[in-house]
């Protein structure tokens, strides 16, 4: 017998009542907790795909569509820049390292993505089976990928022209890709695309210039023919920042964008949904603040005579204003716990709809230092909740509530 | 065991109870008689500390209370003043033992489930150790409300209107269970009641007059 008996045994005999308050709280912090949860993961994720790319250089248009569709494999490219001009700005002095994508196909919706093996070792992918591509049509599978196709080492399959599922009804089946290897698990983009060589891409597309041999289409295809849909930059130097996005731009039908500016905008846009999400589960936790405050309030009139008799079994005021506070703990802790429970296991449950959607995933099975500060809150709403009812308790009166009871 | 003298109580300046000299022996029992609103209940809370007097001197078990500060006033309440009153207010969510054993907590004492057993074997409600107050009947309840009162063996057991919405079987029974419970652990007993039946029951008799 102690404090905590005594306000669980309170808080069991109206527990209709309890288990309101403790779900409207659970629900404010469930959806905090999924708004940080998923922020927090999409966020490093972002940054985790974007690591070490000081530009993307894409056809004109939208610098934020090209970040999307050749960081992210999220959108469509904006178009197709040519062979030459990627060489020419390969051998720039401004630049240390340029890594190639050619993207037309997907398979089953997953991206093949044509690069070369600087793409692989970008990303810090390891094999563990088989090798990388030597030769055109020869793939290596991202483990997300390789786990949900069921492909292995030697199979084969047949890309699909477009960008995703239903896009294009055309496949490519004259040429058929052979699995030669399939990389570990890296969190980034990598997971969820078919690589393989550029030139695969020109080959998939080679009967539109009449090449039979498709192991030699980088000869015999012309240069003026060749094309790519964007370039990955890294800088040779700092300052390349300040002069090379501009000269891209204007001296070349391609057009240069700034991973970490387009992200920062992107999340910038984000954010605005987020902090509307937010405020409404404050919102929400408020709520269940008053609602505690009115169910601790009523309960304490409920309760007088009660208090009244124990202090005549000797309670301090103290012990009174303990019991009152100790139930609006209990249900701000009960609420807390139950609501990052719930956002975690929301989170998880969107990620496994990410998850089939093919996008980047969330998981509900990690933590982020801010839900301690979350705790916290709903503590002290629940402290301060209790407040009012408890200093009421502690100045009870008790021989004018007996002698009137 | 108490003495109270030259004793005055007032509720907003009128004056509701006044004793001038009444002095009683450890382990003596007493009713305090008298009408509606001659301040029998004022008497019994400023006998069990609730209630602090506005003139005069209360010593009780040694303790001059006017003296004692709040804190102290807490704990001398749990240790000493067992009280039993006319709604017997047990803790509706929680057990009869949990009751008896909030009781022991309280008041800061050990607690002791054997003698809880003990004191719900010896008022014939040991059956309903695990029940909660509002599956008793009122016999059972007071019997529990008893029980609560004299768990931590108080010097002092106080009871107001035990016995007012009884019938004469039930009133000689409660009466019954005060006078041994208070035999069974020494303490004394003091009962307010303006109950006739059972004033020949005690042969010591405190009257309040009626106030005009």
């Amino acid at each position: 017998m102690n404090l905590a008996t005594v306000s669980l045994a309170y808080l069991r005999a109206r527990a209709l009542n309890t288990a309101l308050n403790v779900l409207l709280l659970a629900l404010g912090v469930a959806t905090i907790t999924l708004l940080l949860l998923a922020t927090s993961q999409l966020e490093e994720r972002m940054q985790r795909d974007a690591r070490g790319i000081d530009l993307v250089v894409g056809a004109k248009g939208s610098p934020m569509q090209i970040i999307l569709s050749s960081i992210y494999q999220l959108d469509v490219p904006t178009g197709n820049i040519s062979w030459k001009q990627a060489q020419e700005l390969a051998s720039n002095r401004a630049v240390r390292k340029i890594i190639p994508l050619a993207l037309a196909d997907n398979f089953r919706g997953y991206r093949i993505v044509g690069t070369n093996h600087d793409y692989v070792s970008h990303y810090g992918a390891r094999l563990v089976q088989g090798r990388l591509w030597q030769a055109p049509l020869e793939a290596v599978l991202g483990a997300e990928l390789a786990a949900q196709s069921g492909l292995t080492l030697g199979a084969s399959f047949i890309g699909a022209h477009g960008m995703g599922v239903g896009e294009g009804e055309h496949m490519h089946e004259a040429y058929s890709y052979q699995v030669v290897g399939v990389l570990a698990p890296t969190g980034t983009v990598v997971d969820r695309l078919v690589l393989t060589d550029v030139t695969s891409v020109w080959a998939v597309h080679a009967d539109q210039y009449d090449i039979k041999d498709v192991a030699r289409v980088a000869e015999l295809m012309p240069d003026d023919e060749k094309e790519l849909t964007a370039l990955l930059v890294q800088y040779a130097s700092p300052l390349a920042a300040a002069t090379l996005p501009r000269y891209i731009n204007q001296n070349s039908q391609m057009q240069a964008a700034s991973p970490a500016y387009e992200t920062a905008r992107l999340f910038t846009i984000i954010g605005v949904g987020v902090d509307v999400l937010r405020g409404f589960a404050v919102m929400l936790i408020l709520a269940a603040g008053l609602s505690v405050f009115i169910a601790l309030y009523n309960a304490l009139l409920e309760r007088r005579y009660d208090l009244a008799v124990m202090r005549t079994l000797g309670a301090g005021p103290g012990k009174l204003m303990a019991l009152m506070l100790f139930e609006g703990v209990m249900l701000a802790g009960l609420g807390a716990a139950l609501g990052i429970a719930l956002g975690h296991v929301l989170t998880e449950v969107l990620g496994l709809a990410f998850r089939a959607a093919k996008q980047a995933a969330v998981t509900g099975w990690a933590w982020v230092p801010e839900e301690m500060w979350l705790i916290g809150l709903a503590l002290t709403v629940g402290i301060a909740a209790a407040l009012l009812p408890a200093w009421r308790a502690y100045r009870t009166d008790i021989a004018g509530t007996l002698a009137r009871g | 065991m108490f003495d109270l003298r030259n004793l005055r109580h007032a509720y907003d300046g009128a004056e509701v109870l006044q004793v001038a000299a009444w002095q009683v022996e450890q382990g003596s029992q007493w009713l305090v008689l008298g009408p509606s609103g001659s301040g029998k209940t004022t008497l019994l809370h400023i006998l069990a500390a609730i209630l602090s007097p506005t003139s005069g001197t209360v010593n009780v078990a040694g303790q001059d209370l006017t003296a004692l500060k709040p804190a102290d006033l807490d704990r001398f309440r749990g240790r000493h003043i067992g009280i039993v009153l006319q709604r017997l207010h047990l803790v509706p969510s929680l057990t009869v033992t949990n009751n008896l054993l909030l009781a022991q907590y309280l008041a800061s004492l050990p607690q002791d489930a054997s003698r809880v057993r003990e004191v719900l074997a010896s008022l014939d409600v040991a059956d309903k150790a695990d029940a909660h107050p509002h599956e008793l009947s009122f016999g059972q309840a007071q019997r529990v409300a008893v029980a609560r009162a004299v768990v931590n063996r108080p010097t002092l057991l106080l009871a107001d209107e035990p016995t007012s919405n009884l019938d004469d079987a039930r009133c000689a029974q409660a009466y019954g269970l005060l006078e041994s419970q208070a035999r069974a652990c020494g303490a004394t007993l003091v009962v307010a009641t303006h109950d006739q039946r059972i004033k020949s029951r005690m042969s010591n008799h405190y009257e309040l007059k009626e106030r005009a």
